[in-house]
């Protein structure tokens, strides 16, 4: 259906529900009980971030799951879609819809010249070249062209801007024809509550069309073409297949995703800065893909939400959440584990996730969907050829 | 033509750090082909070694001082650090004094065990694995490695100041036959320049003229030959990822005083390592070396503000914008060799 086969089309249904659903499904526990304050994830602020960053991981995927090539500055096309979103809300109006269509041109637009350039190496030299990009992008933006950025404060929007679209009864913040990004439903059952915004439908709906257009592009010619470059470049070029537009392509559809999630950032807070494209912001999208397992279809979107969630949950925990936790224990063991723990919790969030991130680059090379199978095809011995699907093993 | 020559010194202080850890990186890619990103690591924790040499030396006790009284009449309370107590006053306070310098002899021992620990627990299992899974795992040991550091001294710059006598400004202007003042220079940046010129010519006369130099060179053109002379290439190796993490400590113990470290400046470097690695050519060390004071000097004219009214910002994108410029024009860097890392 759709044009998907039935396995494809399963996941896709799957990722509907789920992205859809979300509001429902990440509220398990009541609202004002303990577990609930500590774990609970659905809250828009938070839900947010994991399609807009599912978003920019299943771009990144094109281009590194497919190819191969690691590119190390895929934050400055998610900058540069967001000052373009907030260009426009200063410009036009603050309707998101011309906003997001901008920073998907300027992206694409700046990731035909970076690819271009970047796309004559290969290998540590093409992460290199996109590293220094997106350095350079970050000097440009943070400190060189403050006219257009507004550099160090950052750019948003103010009161004597054009905003030559913009109608007398028109909300002051972004909306798409009236409907309001920060304007939400509350549904209250029993000790839950639901919280269901429209900015985060709105991103869901984007997650959701990336998700189909990224299932169609693995499966189509192109998306085998570029495998194939990925196990051998060589032998493709002496086939007499030209593999540059290929590439090119590649890394522009993957540069416009990043864009599209820059600009869906600025839509839910029309504001951005600089460090939304500094080379840590770069990794941080390495490390999403990785971690739910590059090469896979559903393993970025996995990996964006884990990670976020993470970072949320644990950099909230404390030693008194702890305490808490372990107060059935003796005081010294309490103390004791507390104190073990205490590196790796709130500020030391950084800390988990470089463990979590080598570990899971030494020993689960494939990330989470690799790990599922593993485990699923422990127990369903009989099933073994079904779990090769899916998961495409990294050629080389 | 003093202007001129004040930048170029500008720029070897900084060109000697990336100088020294492009040589460090340059030395691993070329022995063990590993990309190391978190070489910058290891010049950050070599800066913090100093700066942690540098608390421990003014590690104090309070001693109560019989012969002097304070304006309550009571006994002077004294703060009497231990290394005057072991060794007597004026050896202590040298010492304080001296500290940044004396945290070499620390550090070399300390890095060459931690690169030693590093290469033979974690390093070796990536040899068989592609290179963007090196590049991986030693970015997530760079997270890992800032975050320790974090944990423990805080993400606040810690001020290491140089031995007092290295304070203050050369003029090197006089002795070029200048006016007075017209050519002033921080002493410690000379140091650091003079420092680091030996380190270089140390490691490269190291490589030239032992015969463990020239083993490990021969290696580096062809392995599998060396290994099958009988010769363990692997354990050469791994010595030469221990001299390059010492070599990027004391690049990191020496630049504490230049600037105050955190947690972050590994990164930092490193960055602009990778570029300088990339335009000496991949492989190369005279290449490196090279690179690293050309782009630090050009970097320092960018920041010219004659230049700067011309190009505002250059100073900022010079390196980057150069570095693209090599790339295209020479793929291989200036002085890379035919087939490192091409395909």
């Amino acid at each position: 259906m759709l044009g998907l086969n039935s396995r494809d089309f399963k996941l896709f249904i799957i990722v509907c529900i789920m992205a859809l659903a979300a509001p429902i499904l990440l509220n398990p526990f009541p609202t004002g009980s303990a577990l609930g304050q500590s774990f609970n994830a659905g809250y828009p602020a938070l839900m947010q971030r994991f399609v807009i960053f599912g978003i920019l991981a299943i771009g990144f995927n094109i281009l590194f799951g497919l190819t191969g090539y690691l590119s190390f500055g895929h934050a400055a096309f998610l900058g540069i879609g967001s000052y373009a979103a907030v260009w426009m809300f200063k410009l036009l109006s603050y309707n998101v819809l011309p906003a997001i269509l901008l920073s998907v041109i300027m992206a694409g637009i700046f990731s035909v010249v970076i690819g271009y350039i970047s796309l004559r190496r290969s290998g540590i030299y093409f992460s290199i070249l996109t590293l220094a990009f997106a350095q350079m992008m970050y000097q440009l933006a943070y400190s060189v062209l403050t006219p257009l950025t507004n550099g160090e404060t950052g750019l948003q929007v103010y009161n004597d801007d054009p905003q030559i679209l913009q109608g007398a009864g028109d909300p002051t913040i972004p909306h798409l024809f009236g409907i309001t990004m920060n304007g939400q439903t509350q549904w209250n059952v029993a000790g839950w509550s639901f919280t269901f915004q429209n900015g985060y439908y709105f991103a869901a709906i984007f997650l959701i069309l990336a998700f189909y257009l990224s299932i169609r592009i693995f499966r189509s010619p192109m998306g085998l073409m570029l495998r194939a470059i990925k196990s051998n470049q060589t032998r493709m070029s002496y086939v007499g297949l030209n593999t540059k537009p290929y590439m090119l392509a590649a890394f522009v559809i993957s540069g416009m995703y990043a864009g599209l999630a820059g600009g869906l950032l600025a839509a839910m807070d029309p504001l951005t800065g600089a460090e939304r494209m500094f080379w840590t912001a770069s990794g941080e999208i390495v490390v999403m893909a990785i971690l739910g397992g590059v090469g896979t279809l559903i393993g970025p979107v996995l990996g964006a939400g884990l990670i976020k969630y993470l970072e949320n949950i644990v950099s909230k925990i404390n030693d008194n959440i702890l305490h808490g936790w372990f107060s059935f224990m003796p005081d010294w063991m309490d103390n004791l584990f507390v104190t073990i723990i205490h590196p790796f919790i709130g500020k030391g969030w950084h800390l988990t996730l470089g463990l979590l991130f080598m570990a899971v680059v030494i020993f689960l090379p494939g990330g989470l969907v690799q790990g599922g199978q593993k485990i699923i095809s422990k127990f369903s011995r009989n099933k073994k050829s079904d779990a090769k699907d899916g998961a495409d093993t990294p050629a080389e | 033509m003093d202007a001129f020559i004040l930048q170029i010194l500008n720029g070897l202080d900084k060109g000697s750090a990336y100088a020294l850890i492009a040589l460090g990186l340059t030395l691993i890619f070329g022995t063990l082909g590993v990309v190391n990103f978190a070489h910058g690591a290891l010049f950050m924790i070599g800066a913090f070694v100093a700066v942690t040499v540098q608390k421990l030396f003014s590690l104090s006790y309070i001693e109560i001082d019989e012969t002097k009284t304070d304006f309550l009449g009571n006994p002077l309370k004294v703060q009497m650090p231990y290394v005057d107590h072991w060794f007597g006053k004026g050896i202590g306070e040298w010492m304080q004094d001296w500290s940044v310098p004396l945290s070499i002899l620390v550090v070399i021992p300390f890095m060459f065990a931690l690169g030693y620990v590093l290469e033979r627990g974690l390093i070796k299992h990536f040899y068989k694995r592609p290179h963007a899974d090196q590049i991986l795992v030693t970015f997530g040991l760079a997270i890992v490695i800032g975050e320790i550091v974090k944990a423990f001294y805080g993400a606040n710059p810690i001020q290491t100041p140089p031995p007092s006598a290295f304070l203050g400004t050369i003029d090197v202007g006089v002795m070029l036959g200048f006016e007075p003042n017209a050519i002033a220079y921080p002493t410690w940046r000379m140091v650091y320049f003079a420092f680091s010129a030996i380190i270089i010519a140390a490691v490269f006369a190291f490589l030239r003229f032992t015969t463990f130099g020239m083993v490990v060179r021969a290696g580096m053109a062809d392995r599998e030959t060396v290994g099958l002379l009988g010769i363990d290439i692997d354990k050469r190796f791994t010595f030469m990822f221990g001299l390059a993490a010492a070599v990027a400590g004391m690049a990191g113990v020496m630049y504490a005083p230049i600037l105050s470290p955190h947690y972050n400046i590994g990164m930092d470097f490193l960055v602009l390592s990778f570029v300088v690695v990339v335009v000496g050519g991949m492989g190369s060390l005279p290449g490196a070396v090279l690179a690293g004071f050309m782009l630090g000097i050009l970097q320092s004219f960018a920041s010219m503000n004659e230049v700067k009214a011309m190009l505002p910002g250059i100073d900022q994108i010079i390196i980057y914008l150069v570095a693209i410029i090599i790339l295209l024009t020479r793929p291989r860097g200036l002085m890379g060799r035919k087939g490192v890392m091409e395909e």
